[in-house]
């Protein structure tokens, strides 16, 4: 279980931060996107980077929803935070796009907020009531089978 | 000009996501721990039993809306203030709207978090 749990948070953070990275890359290819044109809306799809971002951004989603199957939204959405300093540090290396040292002081406030939550509990004990409520169609179901 | 952009599309994907996030994970809550429904009715049905969720399939409308606003963002301002920008302020809108609308027990740990967190995005925004 705690072993699946951080192989879901791994990925979630991978492929978002891997994805955004293309899509950006993708993006700036293009060059500035008007509202007012409205082919400009589907024409990004078509750009490789756009299209590997949104596949990879697709897998992120899949790792996403598991994790909201069986924790908290405030556990999951932090965790997938730390992929933002990642982000941050493949813009700097990959685009060289300059960051500076207070924007440094940022990343390191967000990911030390982000540690700070991932070791807490994924589930609040209010929780119960809930998922009982949410499994009882399943239950069900489940009966008629058997 | 350029700017204003950006940060008016930051303003719709916090907006977007916040919505979508708490509306997926509603529905993921009442579908249930997925791995356990992978073993018992197989994949198929798994995604077939998600994807005929009602407030599943408005999250992920909610979902697109903010994924555009990112594109968008992106073409008009850099990856390293778009991108942590709204998903951090997204973090704190969730933190409310999960007390709100999800009744998760937001405590003290997750809130010192927030704050943490909420800095860090003012600061990388200078």
């Amino acid at each position: 279980m705690t072993f699946r749990k951080y192989l879901v948070l791994a990925g979630i953070t991978a492929f978002s931060t891997a994805g955004d990275s293309l899509l950006a890359r993708g993006m700036k290819e293009l060059g500035g996107v008007s509202l007012h044109n409205y082919s400009d809306l589907l024409l990004p799809v078509l750009n490789p980077f756009v299209a590997a971002g949104i596949l990879l951004l697709l897998a992120f989603f899949s790792c996403y929803l598991a994790a909201l199957s069986w924790a908290d939204l405030t556990y999951v959405l932090p965790a997938t935070s730390l992929g933002y300093v990642l982000v941050a540090l493949i813009a700097h290396f990959s685009f060289h796009e300059e960051i500076s040292s207070t924007r440094w002081l940022g990343i390191a406030l967000i990911a030390a907020g982000v540690s700070f939550v991932a070791a807490g509990p994924s589930v609040t004990p209010d929780r119960s009531h809930r998922k009982s409520r949410g499994l009882a169609p399943d239950t069900a179901s489940q009966e008629v089978k058997s | 000009m350029k700017d204003l952009s950006a940060w008016a599309a930051i303003g719709l994907i916090v907006l977007a996501s916040t919505t979508g996030d708490v509306l997926l994970s509603y529905s993921m809550k009442r579908v249930g721990d997925v791995s356990e429904l992978w073993k018992r009715r197989g994949i198929l049905a798994l995604i077939a039993h998600i994807l005929t969720t009602p407030t599943f399939l408005l999250g992920l409308m909610a979902m697109g809306v903010a994924f555009y606003s990112l594109l968008f963002g992106l073409s008009w301002g850099n990856l390293s203030l778009v991108v942590p920008a709204s998903s951090s302020l997204t973090f704190v809108a969730n933190a409310i709207a999960a007390r709100i609308f999800l009744h998760e027990r937001v405590g003290r740990r997750r809130w010192i978090a927030a704050l943490l967190v909420a800095g860090g995005v003012v600061l990388m925004a200078v």
